[in-house]
């Protein structure tokens, strides 16, 4: 399952997006990040739970600002590079 | 449904509040009963399965708090079936409130249980669901099965979604439940509103009203700037077909031939609900409910 975590407003497409079928609960990418933008959830997938990276609710709402930091745009943020499963993507754009 | 209040002046925004008993069902002597409480930010359902199958449902509006809203809705949808509390084996709580439904045995996200429900609803052959809720808009993808190959949720603001639809139902002095026909009740499709923003829309609304324009040709412009977003959400998730909308703005005639024809897409035909179909609206319960089966069935072993 992928999930797009963040929005698109006026200025622009700011999206972190998560595989959960790529995701291996490691964690690395939660310590990679400077920012404690993303953080291990445990859900529910085909009736088994599952512990997953995911994006803070607190930060969802304000993606744009809190990873501009690693530049997003190229998509080789820490959080990107600390996944050897290739897990976590970003798809930032400006309008 | 639109009814007075204290003060005389109706509330347009108020849509009716219902449960439904399936009468040709019985649960006597069956095992796996199960439920699913949707706590949604505006609406809360509730529905109620045996063996897998539908069997009653309710809808009604969520107060203040999340446990007194289920507590609420599950008191309405036993209402007449003769079950008690005691007799469902598994409740599955779902929607914005999921943490707090305090007769749950387990929260599932609402991604999952409309998946499900949707595929309980229209069979294998959906494959994106765009659900409008109360507060925010979601664009899920999933399998055959109704299970979420992936999904997107808008929940940055309250535009296009089914809470400012109800402050244009007010302004506009049009039942919330006709608002999706008086939309439609047009000579020619106006531009969009410029700004989809629920405040900012009604400022803009109130200037076109001043300028002469009708209050259908207002309420068409929000409608098509509502009905923009959502194609846009979509189309970030890629649209593949079969199509659904679920939550209270499948209802919503106005916002569905929008999307219908901004994407060039049929969307499946909504179930008869006022005629004891199922209802898209509790698209999230439905689902909960069957997730509930499951489950109780893998805690008993098979």
């Amino acid at each position: 399952m992928i999930t797009h975590y963040g929005y698109t407003d006026g200025s622009g497409e700011y999206y972190i997006s998560i595989d959960s079928d790529k995701c291996n609960s490691c964690g690395k990418c939660v310590k990679q990040c400077p920012m404690g933008v993303l953080e291990m959830v445990t859900e529910m997938i085909d009736l088994e739970d599952k512990t997953m990276a995911a994006v803070t609710e607190e930060h969802r709402k304000k993606l744009r600002y809190a990873c501009s930091q690693c530049k997003p745009e190229l998509n080789k943020t820490p959080c990107v590079s600390a996944c050897v499963n290739r897990a976590i993507n970003c798809s930032w754009r400006a309008s | 449904m639109s009814k007075e209040s204290p003060k005389g002046s109706k509330e347009y925004w108020r849509w009716k509040e219902y449960h439904r008993v399936l009468s040709d069902k019985s649960w006597k002597g069956k095992d796996a009963i199960t439920a699913g409480v949707d706590v949604g930010s505006v609406g809360s359902k509730a529905a109620i399965m045996i063996d897998g199958e539908m069997y009653a449902w309710a809808v009604t509006r969520t107060g203040s708090n999340s446990p007194d809203s289920a507590n609420k809705v599950m008191k309405m949808v036993l209402d007449g079936t003769g079950l008690q509390q005691s007799d469902i084996k598994y409740t599955v709580g779902t929607g914005y409130g999921r943490v707090n439904v305090p007769m749950a045995n387990k929260a599932i996200t609402e991604i999952a249980c409309h998946a499900k429900g949707a595929n309980y609803i229209w069979g294998p052959s959906v494959r994106t669901i765009l659900d409008v809720g109360g507060q925010d808009i979601k664009a899920i993808h999933c399998d055959e099965t109704g299970r979420v190959t992936s999904f997107l949720m808008n929940d940055k603001c309250a535009a296009g979604t089914g809470r400012g639809m109800e402050v244009f139902a007010d302004l506009l002095q049009i039942p919330i439940e006709d608002i999706g026909k008086a939309s439609l009740n047009i000579d020619e499709e106006p531009p969009p509103v410029s700004c989809t923003c629920v405040a900012f829309a009604k400022t803009e609304a109130i200037g076109l009203l001043r300028k002469g324009w009708s209050k259908e040709k207002v309420l068409a412009a929000y409608t098509r700037a509502m009905a923009v977003r959502m194609a846009n959400l979509i189309n970030r998730v890629g649209l593949e077909r079969e199509l659904v909308v679920t939550g209270g703005q499948s209802k919503n005639i106005g916002i569905v031939c929008r999307i219908e024809n901004i994407l060039n897409v049929k969307t499946l035909p909504m179930p008869n609900w006022r005629e004891g179909g199922l209802d898209p609206m509790v698209a999230g319960a439905t689902g909960a409910a069957l997730l509930a089966n499951a489950l109780y069935r893998k805690s008993q072993g098979n």
